[in-house]
């Protein structure tokens, strides 16, 4: 059964739909109320940094069921600049707008599987898994 | 919708009931200041009980109104923080070094009186 469920962001009210959706589907699938803090914090960095460099792209939610787990999985996609220096973006404190810069690196460490695919010019796409223990 | 901030004595008490957007969260950042300014408060509990999660903007947006509420003679102690919410924060790698916490508003309030001095 495949279960997947979108959010466009467009303006900033559409990230707290997206934390929402998320926070929404984690409950369901039985996640405690600390990985429904990282799932719901996890969104929003992802999604904020949509509306913030990209201007606008979607968040879906999935639900996984694999070898008798199951687990959520989040992609944040967008057809914006794309990042330029993967590597950097990585490191805590690399920001280009003065934010803390704690957003990626602090996805990849809230959540257990971490993916990130850019192109510049086209795009990013990031996936990021937490599984249900 | 905006955050009511009440006055106590010579504090502010403020507690954050819902869900922050980002909207509200930087008119809350603005509302306060103002209100320090008008009653001279020198004194700021925040109680966060109801917040299930911190992310970077929202925990970027508390870290300056400690610090501009410093500018401006007033101390803030912030209050209730969620396990859940101390461990994201954490992860995320952030640290609100400088800023004064305690376990609930009574704590909250006990502490700032020591801060200041009675
Ligand atoms: N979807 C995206 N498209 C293009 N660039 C991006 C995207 N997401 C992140 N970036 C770039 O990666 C940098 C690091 O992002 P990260 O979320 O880690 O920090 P930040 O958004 O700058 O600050 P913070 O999230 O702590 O407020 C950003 O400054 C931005 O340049
Ligand atoms: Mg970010």
């Amino acid at each position: 059964m495949e279960f997947q469920s979108c959010v466009k962001i467009i303006n900033e009210w559409d990230i707290v739909a997206a934390r929402q959706l998320g926070r929404n589907v984690a409950k369901e699938l039985g996640f405690g109320t600390v990985d429904q803090a990282r799932i719901t914090t996890a969104i929003s960095e992802l999604a904020r940094n949509i509306y913030l460099y990209a201007g606008q792209g979607r968040v879906c939610i999935e639900k996984l069921f694999e070898n008798g787990k199951s687990g959520l999985l989040i992609v944040a996609s967008d057809e914006g600049p794309g990042i330029p220096d993967v590597r950097k973006v990585m490191e805590d404190g690399f920001s280009t707008s003065g934010g803390l810069g704690a957003g990626l690196p602090g996805v990849k460490r809230l959540m257990d599987e971490f993916d990130l695919d850019t192109n510049v010019g086209k795009g990013t796409e990031i996936r990021a898994t937490k599984w249900l223990r | 919708m905006r955050i009511p901030i009440l006055k106590l004595y010579d504090c502010l008490l403020v507690s954050i009931q819902w869900e922050l957007d980002d909207a509200t969260a930087l008119q809350f950042q603005e509302d306060l200041l103002h209100k320090i300014h008008e009653t001279s408060a020198n004194g700021v509990v925040i109680d966060i009980t109801s917040i299930d999660f911190i992310d970077s903007f929202i925990a970027k947006v508390l870290g300056d109104v400690v610090s501009m509420s410093k500018l401006m003679g007033a101390k803030v102690v912030i209050t209730g923080i969620q396990p859940a919410v101390a461990i994201t924060l954490i992860e995320l790698g952030i640290v609100l070094d400088d800023v004064l916490t305690a376990l609930d508003l009574e704590k909250g309030l006990e502490k700032l009186q020591q801060e200041l001095g009675d």
